[in-house]
């Protein structure tokens, strides 16, 4: 039950964060995006914002050995760069670049508007179990 | 430069990266949205469903209570039709899947373990947003 509210807690802060940071206006997105034409680079603030914060917060998170409420750190096994992560990454950037949502804000956007946000999150999990079906077959 | 924000944009950062360390502190999890999704849909226990599923509410909630507060208006996107929202959604579905993570997972909590992995799918996908941005503009004269 406490693993329940800490995430629901990470959740509720993140969710702020998203809207507060405005990852949640596509078109902030997307000018970020246009590097070439109404650049505006207020979105690296939020990515620099939160790898100074990750990357200090981590150093003394891992040194405590395990998370106070589970035995370990869950951290991902997979270290090889390879065709998937890439090619996934390729298609994922220009579904960004289209909409302007990425997964985090159109999911904290469902906080306060349902019409875009709701089609993108509706389409986005077709698009997870897409993947799932093409790659297990 | 349009709208440029530094401020809000780094203190809404810094609370990304606290949520996201205290996941980590706690959970011993990391805070990518896309694998935090993706997992509720795996064949796993109810207890690994549950703070998944509750992370996301808190994600849904965090974004209605700062709006009660703090109203939060779009301009929207006129050329935006639902047939791009659907095809845009797909894509980030699918692309996240297939790369494992997306703008959390491997922006934020990858990049600040320095995982290679990581570096290279952001890399990957500012890259693909930039390109995508440029080339639909030749379409829309945005």
């Amino acid at each position: 039950m406490a693993k329940i509210l800490t995430a629901l807690l990470a959740g509720i802060i993140f969710g702020v964060g998203l809207v507060l940071s405005q990852m949640v206006d596509p078109n902030k997105v997307i000018n970020f995006l246009d590097v070439t034409g109404h650049w505006d680079p207020s979105l690296m603030f939020v990515l620099g914002g939160g790898v100074i914060t990750v990357t200090i917060a981590y150093r003394f998170i891992f040194a405590q050995g395990k998370p106070l409420l589970d035995d370990d750190f869950h951290l991902p096994t997979m270290l090889k760069v390879d065709k998937k992560l890439l090619i996934g990454s390729v298609l994922f950037g220009s579904g960004w670049g289209l909409i302007g949502y990425c997964p985090g804000p159109v999911i904290a956007s469902l906080g306060f508007r349902l019409d875009d946000p709701l089609i993108v999150v509706v389409s986005m999990l077709a698009g997870i179990l897409l993947y799932r079906a093409v790659s297990t077959s | 430069m349009e709208n440029f924000t530094p401020y809000s944009a780094l203190a809404g950062g810094v609370l990304i990266g606290i949520s996201a360390s205290l996941l980590m502190y706690l959970n011993g999890r990391v805070a990518g949205i896309s694998g935090i999704v993706g997992g509720i849909f795996n064949r796993s226990t109810w207890a690994e469903k549950a703070w998944r599923i509750a992370f996301i509410i808190g994600l849904v909630l965090g974004g209605f209570i700062y709006a009660h507060y703090y109203p939060v208006s779009i301009v929207p996107r006129e050329f935006i039709t639902t047939t791009w929202l659907v095809l845009g959604g797909l894509l980030v579905g699918f692309g996240t899947a297939m790369g494992s993570g997306c703008t959390s997972g491997h922006g934020i909590c990858g990049v600040s373990r320095f995982s290679l992995r990581s570096l290279s799918a952001v890399a990957s996908f500012l890259l693909s947003g930039i390109v995508t941005v440029y080339i639909v503009k030749q379409f829309v004269g945005a």
